[in-house]
């Protein structure tokens, strides 16, 4: 393993999922993702249906990654907000804590200010439930013991169906 | 970094494909596409340039059945093999749980292939990894080639004591010998390990 485990546990994904509900509505915003800084897609809410949402979430954290080190280079800790503007669809990426990414995708019905405004709020609330999760997670993960189980056989009957 | 995600019921293994450049990170990915059941697999994306080269990763989603209960995903990448990009690799690099070498068999790879190998220890160490302690495993591509070398000349250079699991492959020749082979062998040592740490 190279960097321990990054867990999300049903309370708190159904936290964070609650957030970006309220943040949708009081938004006015179209789709909104909770990606992990490695690419893994946590939540996503809103009108997602026809988005690519693995996808989205390994693009958005490479190029979150990639400003990141960016603002490094120029002497800045990070670039914790970005905003792209197309001409009909918005996203407004923003870092929460070590750990996540905020995606926003908005059209004409939104602005953003108004975006901004609603992810702050946001934002205080998800800081609140990582700090969570973080607490959970050096308590140690006693219920992680699906691995534990695995037998030489479940390994290899993983390969049989899909390739 | 696995991500585990109770809510899902669903494990991330994130896989990350390194070698020089042109060695067939790329042709790797796509051809695991290509035999993959379509229901197995999402979207191929590939960020590369006008000549096809990998600008910052290529990405491939797998998703393979359900281990007591939980169902797991590979999350396959490529970097970008050409020296320059050394800031790009090092990035993609950020969470991997194991790591095939790519290697090109071809003489004039020769150099190419130990320098790509330095340069993957050092991003490794640069996150505090041990390339003896993950889970690891090396492709020598491009059998096909008159041009390559034999696998022991390729085995000194980059598998000396014999320490990682090797696999012969040729990623363009129908059904791309050696391809799944690699694939599975590295998802195994991944299981094994987080067995272990368990
Ligand atoms: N003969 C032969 N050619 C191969 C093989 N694998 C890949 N190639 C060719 O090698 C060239 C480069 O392959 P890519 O997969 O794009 O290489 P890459 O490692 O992704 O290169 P970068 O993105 O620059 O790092 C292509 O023209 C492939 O068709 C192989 O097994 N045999
Ligand atoms: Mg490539």
């Amino acid at each position: 393993m190279l960097s321990g485990q990054m867990v999300i546990y049903e309370e708190e994904h159904q936290q964070l999922t609650e957030i970006c509900e309220r943040l949708v509505r009081d938004a006015l915003a179209k789709a909104i993702f909770v990606v992990d800084k490695d690419g893994q897609l946590v939540t996503a809410t809103g009108e997602t249906a026809g988005i690519d949402t693995t996808g989205l979430a390994s693009l958005v954290a490479g190029s979150t990654a990639a400003t990141g080190s960016l603002a490094q280079m120029l002497g800045e800790e990070e670039f914790p907000v970005h905003f792209h503007e197309g001409t009909s669809k918005h996203l407004h990426v923003s870092v929460i804590g070590e750990t996540l990414i905020l995606v926003v995708i908005f059209d004409e019905r939104s602005s953003l200010g108004l975006v901004r405004l609603r992810v702050k709020r946001a934002y205080l609330e998800m800081a609140g439930v990582i700090e969570n999760l973080n607490r959970k997670a050096k308590a140690g993960n006693k219920d992680l013991d699906i691995f534990g189980e695995i037998t030489d056989d479940d390994i290899d009957s993983l390969f049989n169906d899909a390739f | 970094m696995s991500f585990i995600n109770y809510a899902q019921r669903e494990i991330i293994l994130k896989i990350v494909y390194y070698g020089p450049g042109l060695c067939g990170k790329t042709t790797n990915i796509k051809f695991i596409y290509s035999g993959t059941n379509p229901d197995a697999r999402g979207k191929l994306v590939s960020l590369e340039t006008k000549q096809e080269r990998t600008l910052f990763f290529d990405f491939l989603p797998l998703s393979l059945p359900a281990i007591r209960g939980f169902k797991t995903r590979l999350h396959l990448y490529s970097v970008p093999g050409q020296l320059f990009y050394s800031a790009s690799r090092k990035l993609i690099m950020k969470g991997a749980d194991g790591v095939v070498f790519v290697a090109d068999s071809q003489r004039a790879r020769k150099e190419a292939n130990i320098i790509s190998m330095e340069d993957l220890k050092e991003n490794l160490q640069a996150y505090g990894y041990d390339i003896d302690k993950i889970p690891f495993v090396i492709q020598y591509n491009k059998r096909d080639l008159p041009t390559s070398m034999p696998v022991e000349e390729l085995r000194a250079d980059l598998n000396p004591d014999g320490r990682f699991a090797d696999f012969e492959a040729s990623a363009v020749a129908p059904g791309g010998p050696g391809v799944f082979e690699t694939l599975k062998a590295v998802v195994k040592l991944i299981l094994v390990e987080l067995k272990k740490t368990k």
